[in-house]
């Protein structure tokens, strides 16, 4: 579970996210969406202890983010950052396989070689083991992330904007994975969407940001109306359902 | 690749070994008590000299690169081989009979010094414009350099300063290069982090969401690449370009992963420094072309091809 409790942030003296109390559940992939500017990231990112709190408590699995050292904290979340940008060349190997350096501080064996070759199964990534990252697909890039993130082996994941240029093929295809380890794993994964139709698609809970603060929240088909779009995301858009799952009609 | 770059290597160390202003053959040196004598004083310490320089100059500059997370960048240039310079200058100045060691310290402090500022200087860059890190490093390093140069005239030292700067082996004697094992050790000990560096080059966030402590591995690695740099510079002068031209090489063809990638870097610097020494020594005998000349043209024609063909492929 992750508790958020009256957190607040500001950055260079603007505010970015009010008092924001928030609890998920374990499990299920709950998605993060809001207008561009809405502070899904940087609350993501303080979930993530990748900027340091400033007022208000957050708990992962029971463990307090800033109490807990980084190397507690890397065994029990992994984060996709939204810039997936590395200038060394590495292969998807090579990355893949860092993800497994919580658990080993150095000196990978047996069992992290194992977690390796199996991310690399599930995320069709074998082919691929020995290309860098800068001779491959996007697609195949953001795959091969995921995949780190996913050897990491943690029970909670944190992924920002994983779609980001990614084509529709690429796109439904990291979605399916992840999915996949929601409901194969039982991990939980937390993941911030520009698209509300993929978000709507894929995830269990949505909760929707507006202005730094939490503007609904709930499963897709009770909170994505048209009501939403017109007060949350200023356009006026038409919402229809489909096996059970609203669609925005873009 | 490495047992074809090994072999390469010995190869060199025999031919260093062989050549020189003495005509001695090869198995003169090993058999005549003159021979022996030449061999331990002057061409076995000027070949360990070469290798260790070219070890310590291309491993450093793998490794600031993964720092800067920026391929063109290497430390001789950006300002730790300047500030190591000031430092073995202000040390002749203020301590005119100072003992190696002290010159040493200074040099060292002095490159640690530099490297932080240089680090500060380029973390806020934007990783999307890549050449800013090149030109703010350059910039920094002709800076320090405009500073040394201004303390050498007012110092009266100019002519030390030009001997004394460019990098050359031909002083190597035994005795008078044994600083470089320091240096030696230093780039070794960035080898038993090297897991760590590679994770830094995802970036400070990525590493740190793997529980790695950024703040501890990055200062660890700017101290080894100034110790480094300051060893190099006090025992030999500047050598640019090898801390440049080697890592991309070695990074086109084996990956930056440093773990695979610093062994095949240490090997290929040693190469370098060894062979442009020999040609220094060949090309107008029996008079000398300082190391630092030969790859300065050696290594800047490398990086030019180099970069033609990178842009082929991005």
């Amino acid at each position: 579970m992750i508790r958020i409790e009256g957190l607040s942030h500001a950055i260079g003296g603007s505010p970015i996210l009010h008092d924001i109390d928030l609890t998920l559940p374990e499990g299920g992939v709950t998605a993060l969406i809001g207008p561009n500017g809405a502070g899904k990231s940087t609350l993501l990112s303080l979930i993530a202890r990748l900027q340091k709190i400033q007022a208000g408590r957050i708990t992962v699995g029971g463990q307090e983010v800033g109490r807990t050292s980084d190397r507690d904290l890397a065994r029990t979340l992994a984060v996709m950052a939204q810039s997936t940008h590395v200038s060394a060349r590495l292969s998807v190997a090579d990355l893949v396989s860092f993800g497994r350096y919580p658990w080993h501080r150095g000196r990978p064996g047996a069992i992290d070689r194992d977690h390796v070759e199996q991310a690399l199964t599930r995320f069709d990534l074998l082919a691929l083991r020995h290309r860098f990252l800068d001779e491959i697909s996007g697609g195949q890039r953001q795959r091969a992330f995921v995949a780190m993130a996913y050897a990491q082996d943690t029970p909670y994941l944190l992924l920002d904007e994983p779609l980001n240029n990614l084509d529709i093929a690429a796109a439904r295809d990291l979605m399916g994975l992840v999915r996949d380890m929601a409901d194969r794993d039982g991990r939980t994964v937390v993941i911030v969407l520009h698209d509300i139709n993929y978000a709507t698609g894929f995830a269990d809970r949505l909760v929707v940001l507006k202005d730094g603060r939490i503007a609904a929240q709930g499963q897709p088909a009770q909170i994505v109306t048209e009501a939403l779009l017109r007060d949350v995301f200023g356009t006026s858009a038409t919402v229809e359902t489909l096996q059970g799952r609203p669609y925005v009609v873009v | 690749m490495r047992l074809a770059g090994a072999a390469l290597l010995s190869g060199l160390w025999l031919l260093s070994l062989a050549i020189g202003a003495a005509d001695q053959s090869l198995a003169d040196l090993f058999l005549t008590p003159e021979g022996r004598a030449l061999m331990l004083e002057s061409r076995l310490p000027r070949t360990v000299a070469a290798v260790l320089a070219g070890v310590g100059l291309a491993m450093s500059g793998q490794v600031m690169q993964v720092l800067a997370r920026n391929r063109f960048i290497e430390p001789m240039t950006a300002g730790a081989g300047q500030s190591a310079a000031l430092g073995v200058l202000l040390c002749t100045l203020v301590l005119p009979g100072a003992a190696i060691g002290v010159k040493m310290a200074a040099a060292a402090l002095c490159a640690l010094a530099g490297s932080l500022g240089l680090m500060a200087l380029i973390r806020p860059l934007p990783p999307t414009q890549p050449l800013l890190v090149p030109l703010v490093a350059l910039v920094y390093g002709g800076v320090i350099g405009a500073v040394v140069t201004f303390v050498a005239y007012q110092g009266n030292m100019m002519q030390f300063l030009g001997t004394w700067l460019t990098g050359e082996l031909s002083g190597v004697l035994r005795g008078r290069y044994e600083l470089l094992w320091i240096g030696a050790v230093a780039s070794g000990a960035t080898y038993l982090i090297a897991d760590r560096l590679s994770l830094l080059s995802l970036g400070e966030d990525a590493a740190r969401a793997l529980g790695l402590n950024v703040g501890l591995v990055t200062a660890a690695a700017v101290a080894a690449i100034s110790v480094v740099t300051a060893m190099i510079v006090v025992t030999l002068g500047a050598i640019p370009f090898v801390g440049l031209v080697v890592p991309n090489l070695v990074a086109r063809l084996a990956g930056d992963n440093l773990r695979r990638a610093l062994p095949l870097t240490a090997l290929a610097g040693a190469i370098l420094v060894l062979a442009a020494d020999i040609l220094g020594r060949v090309i107008r005998a029996p008079y000398e072309v300082p190391v630092a000349t030969t790859i300065a043209v050696i290594g800047a024609t490398a990086f030019v091809v180099m970069l033609n063909r990178g842009r082929t492929r991005a």
